[in-house]
């Protein structure tokens, strides 16, 4: 069975690094694995996806509305805009953490109020805050790290050698904080 | 050895193994990793060319001097670079040529979605559709095998999808290909009309040949299961057909389509009971499957605008629709993209967008998002190049109505050497008084930061000559030029003014490094690039909102506390302090 993991946030996040070492950890695993990302205009402050297919063979490398087993949202309100691509019964996984975008920063719109409160009656949501925990480690760019983490967590595949992963896609000298950014994540359930 | 690439990094790893000598092309999303990966490969002389036609003429000299060649660029770089290849599909090649495209279905950063497989047809070329990553390496191989036995250039046709998305590669070792040696063949290879008459019956002869290869090749395949549904189907959309019909039907998977592969059609067709052409924007199969007589379903239920997936086709063909959970629209603000912080544009686009009766014509870059809230300064966007042109054209066109209108247009440095710069010998020699505004910011910034003619880089890293822009616009003409700091309000404005009264043709140049742009050591000497940052001091702040204005995605706004700035990603360039009428924003540590 192929499963199907959406990663949205905003341009910066991280989310490309963290979907290639998803993608490594599992091939190192035996898998077959189509991952595909959005580039361009993304970039400059957009709102980004990229998405990680697995299983024992894969064909498409793009997912489609109601698919997607887990959407792990780095962004709270990124969460609310890629809902329809997850399954009814699947996971939502969601970083308790607002960026605010352009017509929010310009004020002509409003952050919207209450948007985890709101998913959360629609699906089977774990929240976390990852940006926190980031802070604590000293370095809120590995943030994305301690989401992977408690992605992995929810998708049971914690026995996967995954510090490897870290290893060989992190820069030398981050790869400490990266790790325990990554346990950390791990533990957050 | 198995490697996970995408699409693009294995087309490379093609060229690589396929024994190329040469590559050329001009970045543009999503073909650029192409020739970065090419870069790579020390075995392989790269680089970045001006623009598209310049990329297929270096790759046309490449092989006629018997090299294995490649150039690739985008959909929309292939109307650039048409003229050489509709002529060099007739010449035929020494060594053996191939010319990427990267289409971008769905309009994930395009102005258009043209589907350039009719290039194929149009230019009389052979053409191949790779569906992942794995076929993108493999085809690429073959794909000079094509070249050199039916001595023909081949046009290798990507989408975003293959180029960007990975799977895995198996990797093999480069074939040692000697390049071939040349001498001088004038029937050959130089393009009179008497001559072009023999090339072009020459040519339809290879296609013939090449519709009987196709018939045989490894790259056109079937997949039986059942005779009850067939589909025929190419690139990408194979990958969607298979997720979709598994194995409840049976396949004509085509990875080289022009010429059509007619007698495997034929074959296939008569043996399934209903056939579906599944194919992602335009019918270009369909059409000539049609034109045989055979009857499909396509274009009918498959719609013909945007990017293919695997819903779409359940939805089209099957009647069936996934479950979804609903989203709350109100609670989805727009984030559209805008230009980062500190960018060296956003002065330019501040003082211009206040500017009253006048028209700016704008072009394709990282500054069409002076496009955009809240700058507002652009008329016009439709290709690189246009910004310049199109300004001539307004004022040829004000000119004989009476109408009164500055014009400005805008261009990027990388654009303008792609194709600014005929745009301004226009402007020059036929005499309007336009006002080029030439956004220098040191490197090309949309497609991720690649060195061209004015950075002092060339791909492969080594230092070279700067193309001088001021001395190339004195040269063509240009009696009033200035070069500004964009960041400098006063001086922004200052120029415009200038600009505004004058009779005839003139350029401002903003020269900037981009904000995200790793600094060389010629950056360092030439701008004072210290790290600073700025910060609103809320006693003062008036909550005017005058600097929401310049649109700072590091500037956000509290209707208690007033302006805020992002401590994390200010970049200190100071436009926000400029605009501030109280006084209210300043740099840290003053
Ligand atoms: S990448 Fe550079 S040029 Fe482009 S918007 Fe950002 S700062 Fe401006
Ligand atoms: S100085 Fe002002 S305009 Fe410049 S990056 Fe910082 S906040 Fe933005």
């Amino acid at each position: 069975m192929t499963k199907n993991i959406l990663l949205v946030g905003v341009g910066g996040q991280g989310i490309i690094l963290t979907s290639k070492i998803l993608s490594t950890a599992l091939i190192n695993d035996g898998y077959d694995v189509k991952m595909s990302e959005v580039h361009g205009m993304a970039q400059r402050g957009g709102s980004v996806t990229t998405q990680v297919r697995y299983g024992e063979k894969v064909y498409s490398p793009i997912i489609g509305k109601g698919e997607a087993d887990i959407l792990i949202s780095f962004e709270k309100m990124e969460a609310m805009r890629w809902i329809e691509y997850l399954k009814p019964e699947g996971k939502l996984v969601v970083n308790d953490y607002a960026i605010g975008s352009a017509p929010i920063l310009a004020g002509t719109a409003k952050y919207p109020k209450n948007i985890i409160e709101e998913l959360k009656e629609k699906v089977d949501t774990l929240v976390l805050n990852a940006h926190e925990v980031a802070l604590e480690l000293g370095n809120v760019k590995v943030q994305n790290i301690v989401m992977l983490g408690a992605l992995v967590k929810e998708m049971n595949l914690s026995n996967i050698d995954w510090e490897n992963a870290i290893k060989n896609l992190v820069k030398p000298k981050f790869v400490e904080i990266n790790i325990k950014a990554f346990n950390k994540g791990l533990k957050l359930r | 050895m198995k490697k996970l690439l995408t699409g693009n990094e294995a087309v490379a790893r093609g060229a690589y193994e396929a024994g190329v000598h040469v590559a050329a092309a001009y970045p543009g999303t999503p073909s650029t990793e192409i020739l970065e990966n090419i870069a790579k490969y020390k075995e392989i002389y790269s680089e970045w060319t001006p623009n598209e036609k310049v990329a297929v003429e270096v790759a046309v000299g490449a092989s006629m001097a018997g090299a294995r060649s490649l150039s690739a660029m985008k959909h929309v770089g292939m109307n650039v670079a048409a003229d050489p290849m509709f002529t060099y599909a007739y010449l035929g090649v020494n060594g053996g040529c191939v010319i990427v495209t990267a289409d971008d279905p769905g309009m994930h950063s395009s102005q258009n979605e043209q589907d350039n497989r009719y290039y194929a047809r149009h230019a009389k070329m052979p053409l191949i559709e790779p569906s992942d990553s794995q076929e993108a390496k493999d085809f690429t191989m073959e794909a000079y095998e094509i070249s050199e036995k039916y001595d023909v250039p081949v046009l290798f046709r990507l989408t975003t999808r293959v180029c960007h998305s990975k799977s895995l590669v198996e990797l093999g070792e480069r074939k040692n290909v000697e390049i071939k040696p040349y001498s001088r063949n004038i029937p050959k290879f130089v393009a009179t009309p008497a001559r072009a008459r023999v090339h072009h019956i020459e040519l339809e002869e290879k296609l013939k040949k090449l519709e009987e290869y196709a018939n045989n090749t490894f790259l056109n395949k079937e997949e039986w299961n059942t005779e009850e549904i067939g589909i025929i189907t190419s690139g990408i959309s194979y990958q969607y057909a298979k997720e979709v019909f598994g194995d409840k039907a049976s396949y004509l998977k085509l990875g080289f389509t022009y010429p059509l592969p007619k007698k495997m059609i034929k074959e296939f067709s008569s043996k399934v009971k209903k056939l579906y052409v599944i194919e992602e924007n335009e019918p270009f199969l369909e059409t000539e499957i049609k034109a045989m007589g055979i009857n499909v379903i396509g274009k009918e239920k498959i719609p013909i605008t945007l990017e293919l997936n695997p819903d779409i086709i359940r939805e089209a063909l099957l009647g069936e629709k996934s479950k979804i959970v609903e989203q709350n629209k109100e609670k989805v603000v727009s984030r559209p993209p805008t230009l980062c912080s500190g960018c060296p544009h956003r002065g330019l686009f501040y003082e211009l967008g206040k500017k009253k009766d006048v028209v700016i014509t704008g072009d394709i870059g990282c500054y069409t998002l002076g496009s955009a809230e809240p700058l507002n300064a652009m008329d016009s966007v439709v290709c690189m190049g246009a910004g310049v042109s199109a300004a001539h054209g307004f004022i040829k066109a004000f000119e004989q109505a009476g109408t009164k209108k500055k014009v400005f247009g805008v261009v990027g440095d990388s654009t303008f050497f792609h194709s600014g710069i005929t745009g301004l010998i226009d402007i020059v020699y036929n005499k309007s008084n336009a006002t080029i505004i030439i956004l220098d910011n040191r490197i090309t910034a949309m497609t991720g930061h690649q060195e061209n003619p004015g950075t002092g880089y060339t791909l492969m890293g080594e230092k070279a000559e700067i193309i001088d822009i001021e001395a190339i616009c004195k040269a063509v003409g240009i009696k009033h030029i200035r070069t500004i700091n964009p960041n400098n309000l006063k001086e922004v404005k200052d120029s415009i003014n200038e600009a505004m009264e004058l009779t005839e043709p003139s350029v401002i140049i903003t020269k900037w490094p981009c904000a995200l742009k790793k600094f060389t050591e010629i950056d360092m000497q030439q701008f004072e690039l210290k790290p600073q940052k700025y910060y609103v001091d809320s006693d003062k702040c008036k909550k005017c909102k005058m600097c929401l204005n310049i649109g700072c995605p590091s500037i956000s706004f509290d209707e208690k506390i007033g302006s805020i700035i992002d401590q994390d990603t200010c970049v200190g360039c100071s436009v926000c302090a400029q605009v501030c009428p109280f006084d209210a924003i300043k740099k840290v540590g003053e």
